[in-house]
């Protein structure tokens, strides 16, 4: 009997992952990598950001945020890993430590926003 | 005969050339597609200061305040300068490639590519300007 891929389930958090960050990342990483490092803008205040996030609303988007191109990520490297270094005999534990970062940095987004006072 | 066939993981081996590891360095175009496969470790490295950002937000000023400075350690800048250049390829390369994952089809014919991108271009501006309304805007 066949064995049924779960390869449908990780695209589909692949091609979702891929959205949110194409669409979200470029302006935070612009803001908080190099805009308010660099003193181009005012960075917001602690007391801002901490009312900012604290709304449920905003928590579960960050959730999304965090977690969906985190698996975006892993399925990304780890076929570049496959086809542009050909690394092959190490799929299996290539796919453990990508998928598993994943899984951790999810966990971690779960926990760190429920936590937020 | 035997009516049921075995089937085994293994093929019959037939002569293939061996790729060379840095076979995408011959052409522009291989190039570029693993430079866009690479975009996932800037993809990565923007979903981790996203968390630790939230983190430092959960643990107080004080914290919040180490964050920031570490951001603008010369390491923390340059590596935010790559990953942006990386996180908007991606972005453009997404955008572009959605034509042609999803073909929209309206009376039998495909639309134009333009068409499906545009719409993703747009949100992205109203994404982005959102964001920044958010964190900037109205104070």
């Amino acid at each position: 009997m066949a064995k049924r891929s779960n390869e449908p389930f990780l695209w589909s958090l692949f091609s979702s992952g891929g959205m949110i960050a194409a669409l979200m990342f470029p302006v935070l990483l612009f803001l908080f990598g190099l805009a308010f490092p660099l003193g181009w803008f005012d960075a917001p205040s602690y007391e801002r950001l901490l009312a900012l996030v604290s709304s449920w609303p905003v928590r579960l988007v960050l959730f999304g945020l965090c977690s969906l191109p985190l698996f975006h990520g892993a399925h990304r490297f780890r076929f570049t890993l496959y086809d542009g270094l050909q690394i092959k005999h190490l799929n299996e534990l290539i796919a453990v430590f990508c998928y598993g970062s994943a899984i951790a940095g999810t966990v971690l987004a779960a926990y760190i926003l429920w936590n937020i006072p | 005969m035997k009516a049921t066939h075995v089937y085994t993981p293994y093929r019959p081996k037939w002569y293939r050339k061996r790729v060379s590891t840095w076979w995408w360095t011959q052409q522009w175009r291989s190039f570029k597609f693993i430079l866009r496969e690479l975009s996932s470790v800037a993809v990565g490295y923007c979903g981790a200061i996203l968390l630790v950002l939230l983190w430092s937000l959960t643990q107080g000023p004080e914290a919040f305040a180490t964050f920031q400075s570490w951001m603008k350690t010369p390491l923390f800048i340059v590596m935010s300068v790559i990953a942006f250049g990386f996180v908007l390829y991606h972005s453009i390369t997404w955008f572009n490639l959605a034509p042609k994952a999803m073909p929209v089809r309206v009376g039998g014919k495909r639309l134009p590519e333009w068409m499906i991108a545009a719409p993703n271009y747009v949100a992205w501006i109203v994404m982005s300007a959102v964001v920044i309304w958010f964190l900037l805007g109205g104070k």
